[in-house]
């Protein structure tokens, strides 16, 4: 008995553990908008009604096992019969009825996820790559369309539509806080939405099994007010600083000689490569390839100078650099703000 | 990796003017047994828009790569310093750009378009509609020395 009773202790304490650990920017029940907060309801409603129907099978377990305890022969007299078949009748009828309810329930709260006012609301492209995601704020207004990798800014209170699709395999976008998952299909638009309503970094994970780097790809949302959002899309709108010394304009001379170009675009620059994620304010951005490492000096050194070793199997090649010209290189990216 | 140490020997040897007696021994590239490095040349001929000259392999502003015509070398060692030194009449040099090991990768793709590479690593499919049979299907086709395109 005592055994029983400190099994349950270190049981519920981690699950209270758990729940503690995960709460915050990536956890479905911490919701931060409408959509989420849906997912999160139908989700207690759900846990709430298979804690009780566990309980009440398991009590009607026990207290067959109690009652029944002795018995040689299954009692199967026609009294025996008449006299259960009501109690059963019952069971099975509420079985149904909760049953039916779940699927009322989640079929309103799929319906409710699925619309939001569409009027003038943002509408923002997210392209999945291996092992990137390519972010693309579709304003109608010619030339005001913002490209960017990997984090993505909306505006507090304000709905936002996410028009999903794959360059390569099916990858899946998923907002723990603010939404339920969304498949990103090659050749195929895949359309969601979204709101948060508390300003906040949330974070998300490809939630389909892409290949290598599956767990390297990480997407922030950052969400904040619309004046700050404002400001942060006027600031991403601008082609990419000059080099300010000249240092980080030597930087700027390497990285058109070598491959950079190929593969990355610098907005302003001969760079337009659109394989890999745009540079154009590569120094304003918290992370760098996906959410894999912080976007610190070292870290971008390293990262430039053998990819393989941090995200074996990710597109971009090692790149021999000269001590002084890697300097170089790395001023100029982080003049890129 | 291990490719690079002879890519630098071999990049160096270029022949600017494909003539009779240019002539060399028929070697296997480092890939064209290797399916992954195959598809992978397959993937960055796309996305380094060789295709803008070349097409599919069918040629455009570029010469055709899927036919037996062979203007500057059909052997490993010859495509790697064609795509590294580039060629007069429009081909570029890649050297510096794109790392030795991605252009080997390239020359099995490129090989492998005619037949050259190994049936078995060679590609079953294409990512996008098929405009013609895919690699693995091909026969091998002889390779034979062309003349430089004149022009008129």
């Amino acid at each position: 008995m005592m055994n029983a009773e400190r099994g349950f202790r270190i049981a519920t304490s981690i699950v209270a553990a758990s729940a503690v650990a995960c709460g915050g920017n990536e956890f479905v029940l911490d919701p931060a908008g409408p959509q989420a907060g849906r997912v999160t309801d139908l989700w207690w409603y759900m846990f709430a009604v298979a804690a009780i129907v566990w309980v009440l099978v398991v009590a009607a377990l026990l207290y067959a096992a109690r009652h029944g305890h002795g018995r040689d022969v299954p009692d199967q007299s026609d009294e025996t019969n008449d006299r259960l078949r009501r109690p059963v009748s019952i069971a099975a009828g509420i079985t149904v009825l909760v049953l039916v309810a779940t699927l009322i329930y989640d079929v309103t709260a799929g319906e409710a996820l699925a619309s939001l006012p569409r009027d003038k609301a943002l509408r923002i492209k997210i392209t999945g790559h291996q092992w990137w995601w390519e972010i693309q704020y579709m304003d109608p207004v010619s030339g005001n369309q913002v490209s960017t990798a990997n984090e993505i800014h909306i505006p507090t209170g304000e709905p936002v539509q996410i028009i999903g699709s794959s360059a390569d395999v099916i990858h899946s976008f998923w907002i723990p806080n603010l939404a339920g998952k969304k498949d990103l299909i090659p050749g195929h638009a895949t359309a969601m939405w979204l709101q948060a309503d508390k300003p906040g970094i949330y974070r998300g994970q490809c939630a389909e099994f892409c290949g290598h780097q599956h767990a390297k790809m990480a997407v922030l949302v950052m969400a904040e007010s619309r004046q700050q959002f404002n400001s942060w899309y006027n600031s991403q709108l601008q082609p990419a600083a000059p080099p300010p010394d000249s240092m980080s304009k030597t930087g700027e001379k390497i990285f058109m000689s070598k491959g950079c170009p190929l593969c990355h675009t610098v907005g302003g620059t001969m760079a337009q490569g659109h394989i890999g994620p745009p540079l154009t304010h590569i120094g304003s951005s918290y992370t760098l390839a996906a959410g894999t490492l912080k976007n610190t000096r070292g870290n971008l050194a390293g990262w430039i100078v053998d990819p393989q070793r941090i995200k074996p199997g990710v597109r971009m090649p090692p790149n021999d650099l000269a001590g002084p010209e890697l300097q170089a290189l790395l001023s100029y990216l982080e003049s890129l703000r | 990796m291990a490719p690079a140490a002879t890519a630098t020997s071999v990049a160096s040897a270029v022949n600017l003017q494909p003539g009779p007696t240019y002539t060399v021994t028929r070697t296997h590239g480092p890939y064209d047994y290797n399916a992954y490095a195959i598809s992978e040349g397959k993937t960055l001929f796309n996305q380094f828009n060789c295709t803008g000259c070349h097409s599919n392999g069918g040629g455009g502003m570029g010469p055709p790569l899927m036919d037996d015509k062979w203007i500057y070398g059909s052997d490993p060692a010859s495509v790697f310093a064609t795509i590294m030194e580039g060629r007069p009449n429009g081909m570029p040099s890649w050297r510096g750009r794109i790392p030795d090991y991605q252009v080997w990768r390239l020359v099995a793709y490129v090989r492998s378009m005619s037949g050259q590479a190994s049936k078995d690593a060679s590609s079953g499919r294409d990512d996008h509609m098929f405009t013609k049979e895919s690699e693995q299907r091909l026969d091998e086709l002889k390779p034979r020395q062309a003349s430089t395109p004149q022009l008129r």
